[in-house]
This record gives structure tokens, sequence and C-alpha cells, in this order.
């Protein structure tokens, strides 16, 4: 199909120049025809001569509507299973099987409350993100405004550009670092060593430090580069209001409380919102890839649990169905922090209508 | 756009700070303060990097002398990378890493740039519904792992490169950020190129993306340490060993304490890899990263912000 067209275009003259394109939202001219509700008048150009000035554009944007489909709303669909008692060997393939498993309506979630380990993986995956809330995320604040404050140019862009670095290393990265320094074998174990404590340190493999971990990780690989947000929403403050606050006798503290922060207000708000509706989503790869070191019982957070009793223990729909309740809660809670947003005078993620 | 007055690079902007004469000069305190933050900042995440690198480098004398990982380098050694990019697992994780990263984000930014530049203009036709198309998925996408689990099975990709490249071609928050940039575009420039003839393609290859060239390396990077830094498909969508890519190879060798399957037995004697071996590993793993990011940094700034506003 593309073929064609793409031929086409290259043998016939362009018939862009007879016609100026229409941009922007046009006011619809209060023609005869627009008044009878001609379907085909569009901002006063017929159906047929936008389709003609704009089917390159549709057709740009083809491959990718095409991926989407696949490989996005096709599994989104396929949550179905969900209602279902799904067998992967009902038919050829996940269609026919699909069509060919029973329909259970909501045992599945039914299953899920009288299942102690999903409420075991709900209550880890939360405190996973409380203490990522309380501990992550005021760390990028405080650097970019710490940051914002070096006047020295070279000094500030090789702190940025150190800060940034972790971000771009993969968790399997980041983690072995951590083994390398907190680790049985670890730089830390070692020097204990040395000094004659030899007392078996290992913060990798202890179930009861794992929260803690993890958090440290988080820091270390990301709050580098949460302070790009807030740094950009500092260049945009007006310097005189600065000036006219130190002219008032405001000191260097009382200026970063009464202007600086309220002027990341917005962004705090937008990141927080953000974060909430993230509650249910803490890094898989994080904890799929140290499961093994600390135990499931430490480690095991509602995506795990999906992947654990869907894809290795094979229970499909059953997992389909934790993982609806995560997006639907997720959802949810990005609607009710946005609220909450709102009612404080700030805009979130999206607009008050 | 209101919003494109605060998009100043990084380095003009640094370049233009002064201290304004009403600001009080800093205390001796204050700047200490200041310095000691940023520096516990900076060596927690140098120190460890650097403590890697030098063991990695240090020969088998060194590292047993230290009992362990090596904080001053002193014998230099290349044994440890000569031993792994001689062929065998690590070698090969490592051809298959950079295959996909390069072929990957070849495709990716085809598909996004493209997009982008469809959804570009306002008021096209089923600009709208197209546009919408992208949105939705970021607010129902995440909770897909075992259809798409069940879907990578029917299209019979299963243990194939391309079920580590397919799933994460597309990223929506990244061809938003493209969007932004092209809706930026002069758009004097673009009209008189279409009076003169040009066709979209035209404008796009000929005028569009070579005023983009900044945000196109920041996009690029992105995809590209997606897919170099991916562990999670291989991990579920790659079963034979000699087909895994680094980021699954390291996690073996490191967290497992595995040994590369294809190295002879000169490193160490037992089971588990020596530490030259496993730091090694990690170097060839944050290499390309650590090397790319900081020439595509300055244009961070940028691209995000427009992301967050527009996103």
């Amino acid at each position: 199909m593309s073929n064609s067209t793409v031929s086409r275009a290259a043998t016939e003259p362009d018939p862009e120049p007879e016609r100026p394109p229409v941009r922007g939202r046009v006011p619809r001219p209060r023609s005869r025809s627009r008044r009878r509700g001609d379907p085909r008048l569009r901002g006063g150009v017929t159906f047929r001569h936008r389709l003609r000035r704009d089917r390159f554009l549709i057709l740009m944007t083809l491959p990718c509507i095409a991926a989407l489909l696949v490989f996005a709303y096709i599994p989104i669909a396929g949550n179905v299973i969900a209602f279902q008692y799904f067998s992967p060997y009902a038919g050829d393939g996940f269609f026919e099987s699909m069509a060919n498993s029973a329909w259970v309506g909501l045992e599945q979630f039914d299953r899920m409350i009288n299942d102690s380990y999903f409420w075991d993986a709900l209550q880890n995956t939360l405190v996973f993100s409380a203490l990522q809330l309380v501990f992550f995320f005021p760390v990028p604040i405080a650097l970019a405004i710490l940051i914002n404050s070096i006047l020295h140019s070279k000094v500030r862009a090789w702190a940025q550009a150190v800060l940034y670095l972790p971000h771009f290393f993969s968790w399997v990265l980041v983690i072995t670092v951590f083994q390398q320094i907190l680790g049985g074998a670890g730089l830390v174990a070692q020097s204990l060593r040395d000094n004659g404590w030899d007392d078996g340190f290992d913060l990798m493999t202890d179930p009861g430090f794992f929260k803690f971990l993890i958090t440290f990780q988080v820091i270390w690989k990301d709050a580098g580069w949460g302070i790009i947000v807030f740094l950009a929403a500092l260049s945009t403050i007006n310097q005189e209001l600065y000036e006219s606050a130190a002219v008032d006798g405001a000191g260097r503290w009382r200026r970063i409380w009464h202007i600086t922060l309220p002027a990341l207000r917005p962004v705090i708000a937008l990141l927080l919102v953000l974060q909430v509706g993230n509650m249910l989503t803490v890094g898989m790869e994080q904890f799929m890839i140290q499961r093994t070191a600390v135990g499931p019982g430490a480690a095991e957070v509602l995506d795990t649990y999906v992947w654990n009793t869907g894809i290795q223990n094979g229970q499909f729909s059953y997992a389909a169905a934790i993982g609806i309740v995560k997006g639907v809660f997720s959802l949810l809670l990005v609607l009710a922090a946005n609220r909450v947003a709102h009612a404080m005078g700030e805009q979130g993620v999206y607009k008050r209508s | 756009m209101s919003d494109t007055s605060v998009l100043v690079e990084d380095d003009e902007e640094i370049g233009r700070r002064r201290r304004p004469p009403w600001e009080e000069q800093p205390t001796k305190v204050g700047l200490t303060a200041k310095g000691v933050i940023l520096g516990i900042a900076l060596l927690a995440i140098l120190f460890p990097l650097w403590i890697v690198v030098v063991t990695s480098l240090s020969d088998a004398e060194t590292i047993s002398r230290a009992g362990g990982l090596v904080v001053w380098p002193d014998g230099f050694s290349l044994a440890a990378y000569r031993e792994l990019l001689s062929g065998g697992q690590v070698a090969r994780s490592m051809v298959i890493a950079v295959g996909i990263t390069v072929v990957g984000t070849v495709f990716s930014m085809t598909i996004s740039v493209l997009a982008a530049y469809g959804l570009s203009r306002m008021g096209s036709l089923w600009h709208r519904p197209l546009l919408m198309t992208l949105l939705a998925t970021m607010f129902f996408g995440g909770a897909g792992l075992i259809p798409s689990y069940l879907l990578i099975q029917t299209l019979g990709l299963m243990n194939s490169y391309a079920a580590l490249i397919l799933p994460m071609a597309v990223n929506v928050f990244n061809i938003l950020v493209l969007r932004a940039f092209f809706m930026n575009v002069g758009q004097e420039i673009v009209d008189s190129a279409r009076i003169d003839g040009a066709g979209e393609f035209r404008i796009l290859w000929g005028i569009v993306l070579p005023l983009s060239r900044a945000v196109l390396a920041v996009i690029s990077l992105f995809y590209a340490v997606g897919y170099w830094s991916n562990w999670f498909n291989g991990f579920i969508y790659i079963q034979d060993q000699e087909k895994l890519p680094l980021q699954n190879v390291l996690q073996q060798i490191v967290i497992e304490g595995e040994r590369p399957a294809g190295m002879a037995q000169v490193i160490g004697t037992g089971q588990i890899p020596s530490l030259a071996v496993q730091t090694a590993v990690m170097v060839l793993a944050l290499l390309p990263v650590a090397v790319l990011s900081p020439f595509v940094q300055r244009h961070f700034k940028k691209g995000m912000l427009i992301g967050a506003v527009k996103g």
C-alpha cells in the first residue's frame, strides 16, 4: 500500500501549491452547507481535500500506530483472560486458546482476595513506595537548590555530568556495584576483615535491611537525574524577586523559603501526583534480580508476584487478574492525587476542566 | 508555545550567571558545608566506579594482596579483558547487545520521528484520534505483562532477537518530546518550502530534522540506553544461553557467580569467576553509556522540560 502511494507521489506533481494548507483551529465559515450540516465539510475544506492534503502525515503515523496496536493494545485487551480459566493448550496460539477457554466471571478476583501471598506482596509494595516517598523524593529538590547556588560554571557542569551518570546504568549494573561495596565479598566486608571484625558482614542478603537497600539503590541511581526538572523550573524564576526580597531584608534562607520553594511548588505537586500514581509499581528489575539473594518473603512485590504466578507457575488468568487490579488502582490513585493537588491550588497532571 | 523562553541551553545560562551586587558574600561555613555535601554526593557515585575500574585493570597478585577489591592501582594488567574479549560468552553477548542497540535505535527513531512529524500539525486530518491512540497507552499500559508474554509466544518470537526489540520499539514519551520540538520549528520556513513545492517527506528530511539535531541526539540516547540496559526482556524471552545479551550475562557472572561459558581456566581456579573478570564485565557494561551520555548531556534539560510541559 505504501509503495503505490510513494511512487504515485514521485510521478505526479504535488497538489500542495494550489491550496495553501490550513493549520490550527480554523473558524468554520457560516456557509449554507455548514448550516445544513453537510458532514463532508470541516473547517471549510472538504474531507476529500483534507485527506489529499494530509495523506502523507497520516501515512507517517501508521508504523507507530501499528506497533502500538500490536504491542500495547493487544496486550491491554488480552487482559480479558483474567475472567477465564485460560489454558495455553486450549488452542493454537494466544487468540485461539482464549476463544476456547472457559469463562468464569470474577472467580480469579475472588481467589485474590483470599490469597495471603497477594496481600503480603501488596504490603511489601506499599512499604517500598512509602520509603521512597519519604527518603528519595526530597533528595533531588535539595540537590537541585544546591547545584543552582553554585556560580562556578565548570564545577557546576562537572557536578551535573557526574550526577546524571548513574541514571543511564542498567539495574543489573547498579546492583552489581552495590554488591561489590556492601556484599559479603565487598569492600566494606573486606575492610572489616582487615581490621579484625570477621562477623560475616553482607547487607545484600539481609532480608530485614532489604527495604533500605532498595531505597539506597534508587537514590544512587536516580536522585541526580531527578534534579533536571527542578533546575529547569529554577531557571524560570524572575531574578528581580530575589533582589526585592533582599532589599526588604530577607536573608539567604528566607529567600529560599519564600521564593525558591514556592516557585518549585507546581513541579513538586506534579511529581508527587505521578509518584503516588506509581505507588503500586516499584522497579521490577531491581526486585527480580535480588529476589534469590534475600528470599521472596522480603522481595515479593506485586510485579514480581504477577511474573511468578503467571509466567513461572503458568496461572495466566490469575496473574492477569492481579495485573488488572494493579492497573485500575494505579489509575484511581492518580485521579485521587490529582484531585488533592487541585484542592491545594496546583495544576497536577491535567488541568481542571 | 509560550514556554520556549525558558528553554535556554545549559552552558549559555551558566556563562551568564554572576553574583548580583545585592547578594551577600558567602560565609566560610556555608561554602564549606556546600562543598562537603556536594563532595559526598559525587564521591558516592565516583568511588564505586573507581574501584570497579581499578580492580578490573589490576593483576591477580595485586588483587590477592588487597584481599579483594583494589582501591589504589598498583600492578596493571589487561588479562581479564583479553580473556573476556578473546571469544566465549561475554564477547558474544556484547556483540549481541551492540547489535540489538544499533538496530533497535535506528528502528525506533525511524518510527518515532515519522509519527512525531505526522502528528506535529494541529488540525490535520484525524490529528486528534491518532494522538489519542498514542496517549491512551500511557494510561492503560503497564498492566499487560502476562498477555504480552503470551503474545510474544504466539507470534513465534520466543528466543529470538526480535523479542528484545519489538516490545520496546515505541516509547510514547519520546515521541511527545520529538513532536513538541517539531511543532516549534519556525513555521515560516516550512511554509515557504511548501510553497516551493516540497512534500512532507522532503520538509521533514531537509528542514525539520537538521534543525532538531539536539533533540534527536537526546532521544536516540534514550532509546539506545533502553536497549543496551534492558535485562528483563532477555530474562523472560530468551532461553538459549548463547543468545543472551550482555546485561543478562553480567547478572549471571557477578550476581549468580557463574563462570562464563567458553572461558579458559587461566584466570582463577575455582568455580567462581575471579574479581578481575567480574569487574571487567561490569566495566564493559557501563562503558558505552558513560562515554556517550556526557556528549548529549547539555541538551538534556531542554528535552526534559518540553517533555514535562507537554507530556
